[in-house]
């Protein structure tokens, strides 16, 4: 009972930090993906917008 | 300088965290009743109460958004219901780990158990919900509306150990019972660590609203390019 009371103990507290990490591991994935998308669309609307400021 | 909140706040839940983990494993005994994995508790509970503190905030920005049509808000109100839905998976999954010792089952209907897994399926519904609307006023009235919803769900997961008869703990923390329910010294440690997962979830949300605010830059400048082109 009580190696099984602290195996459960660690399976709690692994838990708990496997599933933040995962969502700290998507948050930073999610990060990048939005970086380099506004990198492409800075790309693609600067011209728009040099034009825009001269008019 | 949200940047360095977030790594301000990141750091000091971190060491606040290690100070808490050498307290739980060095210097705080087993209880007597459940032994070792009455430890979980320590993230269990901590992980409920930044959740359903969290629930709460994005209502109070849901309002603001319904109130004031702006935009920030909705995007705050979205931050933080994605963090605090991963705490609250913490609490039901690590719940069910000590259910399987304690009660010898991994699962029960009961008030509270029922309550947490239906808040964690509407706000999932919430995230959900935003990714299939593209229009943003839509998406951001219907955000809000399905938050004061969900935050029914909170209150009654919050009050279901006092109103119904469970299988579930009742109150035990001094600042609902009164004290006396548990030791001092264990709920120290308790509020401690409260603190420290409130840090971790505050560096979270503010690194998620950054992502919002870029991914609002993104948006207005597609539209920029579509009303050019």
């Amino acid at each position: 009972m009580d190696a099984r009371n602290f195996t459960f103990m660690f399976y709690g507290f692994l838990a708990a930090w496997v599933i933040v990490l995962l969502y700290v591991i998507a948050l930073a994935r999610r990060g990048a993906r939005l970086k380099k998308e506004l990198d492409e669309v800075k790309k693609m609307t600067g011209p728009i917008e040099q034009h825009a400021d001269r008019h | 300088m949200r940047e360095k909140i977030a790594v301000g706040a990141a750091a000091a839940a971190a060491a606040l965290l290690a100070y808490n983990l050498y307290q739980m494993f060095m210097v705080l005994p087993d209880e007597a009743l459940q032994g070792a994995i009455y430890r979980i508790l320590f993230f269990h509970a901590p992980a409920a109460m930044v959740g359903m503190i969290g629930y709460f905030v994005a209502l109070t920005f849901s309002i603001l958004y319904l109130t004031g049509k702006n935009f920030l808000y909705d995007s705050l109100a979205a931050s933080v219901v994605e963090v605090s839905l991963v705490f609250s998976v913490v609490n039901i999954v690590t719940g069910s780990i000590w259910a399987r010792i304690i009660w010898g089952i991994w699962w029960t209907w009961d008030y509270r158990l029922t309550s947490a897994l239906v808040c964690i399926l509407i706000f999932f519904g919430y995230l959900v919900m935003r990714k299939a609307i593209d229009e943003p006023t839509q998406r951001a009235r219907l955000s809000s509306a399905l938050c004061i919803f969900g935050c029914v769900d909170v209150v009654i997961v919050y009050k279901s150990i006092e109103w119904f008869r469970n299988q579930h703990p009742g109150p035990v923390l001094d600042f609902r019972t009164g004290g006396g329910h548990m030791d001092p010294a264990m709920q120290n440690i308790f509020y401690l660590n409260f603190v420290a997962i409130l840090l971790m979830a505050i560096a979270l949300v503010l690194i998620r609203t950054r992502q919002e605010a870029t991914a609002r830059e993104i948006d207005s400048l597609r539209r920029l390019a579509h009303i050019a082109g």
